[in-house]
């Protein structure tokens, strides 16, 4: 069993803290995955969530953004617990999944914008800025099926720059990128990083983030 | 930084998923393709007597409506469960039982609304004399809205299940079978020159009922599902 070492200092610090799991524990069938986990995530902090194959990793991520009830523990945003400050939590979490979350009867820029519609869209971004970020301008017209997976990655990368939110759950984000995709993800979330948001990540390539602090937790 | 208000989610998702039906047009047409020929083979199956037609009518016409919504419900969560964006319909900061009512609404207007437009023509092939067949279009239009709402918490419910249609229509029959008996009631008490207001306010109370509770009942579902 793994701590993260900003685990020890939670409790501290707990008032700078924003997303912690507490004793989190996770049964998948008679298979105890993780059990007495503890985290802490504070803005500026990239924890890069190590372990082999059925190791819990996708199961520890879908409890910290929400989707998933731990068999015990809590996790807790700014204090509370997520399931009581759902509508604050939710605002600010994005989680990409082993599926792309895009309708493939819509084109990009039709995803994108029924994402902006349902979250806090980022005035900042236009939809067409968000899509030629992540290489993907040109395919305004082509419906989302018709797209090879890398493509597909990323426009639900896309997603993350065309809406404000403070934490990142990326799960597996660099699969089906190319060299260049990968690099644009490293380049994603440093900016994230920088700007004082939170990123949780599983991946088997090493990553190299340029800002912010890096943690890895494994479940092995 | 623009925080999205209730009505401009359910107008996001109902336009998102009316927009996705239109782009998928075989998969609107094929429930009611399947109710018109349910319809159509009655006459050819017991005979074009007037009389006995005129006396299933209600009943057959009520009947295919409900197979009719079985056949469509799936597309309520299915092929949003398959690609992922249930999960991220799920994330929202917004209630989940918006966005169901949202997704609902639009089932209804692409799978209810057009048996609406439909039944009065059947109707006449059925011998269903006039006064019952403005009754019928009263009925459904009561009616349908809560196929669509008892569906979605079946849906709900079973969306993650591998072979869940079965189940599915094991879980939603039975709850259909009041809409049956007062739609097919009033009909019938209209036809023989009776009253129909009590059929048809325990209809509209059938409606409220189940536009109140189904939302929160399929948003519980849900959350069980895609976990």
């Amino acid at each position: 069993m793994a701590l993260c070492p900003a685990a020890q200092q939670a409790s501290a610090v707990s008032s700078t803290t924003l997303l912690e799991a507490v004793g989190l524990e996770c049964v998948r069938g008679d298979r105890v995955l993780f059990t007495n986990l503890n985290l802490a995530l504070y803005p500026g902090q990239l924890l890069q969530v190590e372990g082999s194959n059925g190791a819990g990793k996708t199961s520890l991520l879908r409890i910290l953004c929400g989707l998933a009830a731990p068999s015990e523990g809590e996790v807790r945003w700014n204090g509370r617990a997520i399931h009581k400050v759902r509508q604050e939590f939710m605002a600010q979490v994005a989680y990409i999944g082993h599926h792309h979350g895009i309708k493939g009867d819509l084109t990009p820029v039709e995803n994108i914008r029924i994402a902006r519609g349902l979250g806090r869209a980022n005035g900042a971004v236009s939809i067409e800025e968000a899509l030629h970020r992540v290489g993907m301008d040109g395919y305004n017209d082509v419906p989302a099926r018709n797209l090879s997976a890398g493509q597909k990655r990323r426009v639900t990368l896309s997603r993350l720059l065309a809406t404000l939110n403070q934490v990142w759950v990326l799960d597996e984000p660099l699969a089906a990128l190319d060299i260049k995709g990968v690099g644009l993800v490293e380049e994603m979330l440093s900016e994230h990083l920088l700007h004082g948001g939170m990123a949780v990540v599983t991946t088997h390539q090493p990553l190299s983030v340029g800002h912010g602090r890096m943690t890895r937790l494994s479940l092995d | 930084m623009s925080d999205a208000g209730l009505p401009k989610v359910f107008l996001v998702i109902l336009k998102r998923d009316l927009t996705l039906a239109l782009r998928r047009r075989a998969q609107i047409m094929n429930p009611l393709i399947f109710f018109v020929i349910v319809i159509t083979l009655f006459p050819l199956g017991v005979g074009p007597e007037p009389n006995i037609l005129q006396t299933l009518a209600p009943g057959v016409i009520w009947v295919a409506a409900l197979l009719a919504a079985m056949l469509s419900l799936e597309s309520i969560f299915h092929s949003d469960f398959e690609d992922g964006t249930l999960e991220q319909l799920l994330m929202t900061q917004h209630p989940l039982s918006v966005t169901i009512l949202a997704k609902v609404t639009a089932h209804w207007l692409l799978a209810g609304l057009p048996l609406l437009i439909l039944a009065p023509l059947l109707a006449v092939l059925l011998h269903l004399p006039g006064d019952a067949i403005q009754v019928l279009v009263i009925t459904l239009a009561l009616g349908t809205p809560i196929l669509s709402l008892i569906g979605a918490i079946g849906v709900a419910l079973t969306v993650g299940l591998r072979r869940g249609g079965v189940l599915l229509s094991l879980l939603v029959l039975p709850l259909y079978i009041p809409v049956l008996i007062f739609g097919a009631g009033a009909i019938d008490s209209a036809s023989g020159g009776l009253p129909v207001s009590a059929h048809l306010s325990i209809l509209g109370a059938l409606l409220a009922l189940s536009l109140s509770l189904s939302p929160l009942a399929a948003a519980a579902a849900l959350r069980i599902s895609v976990e």
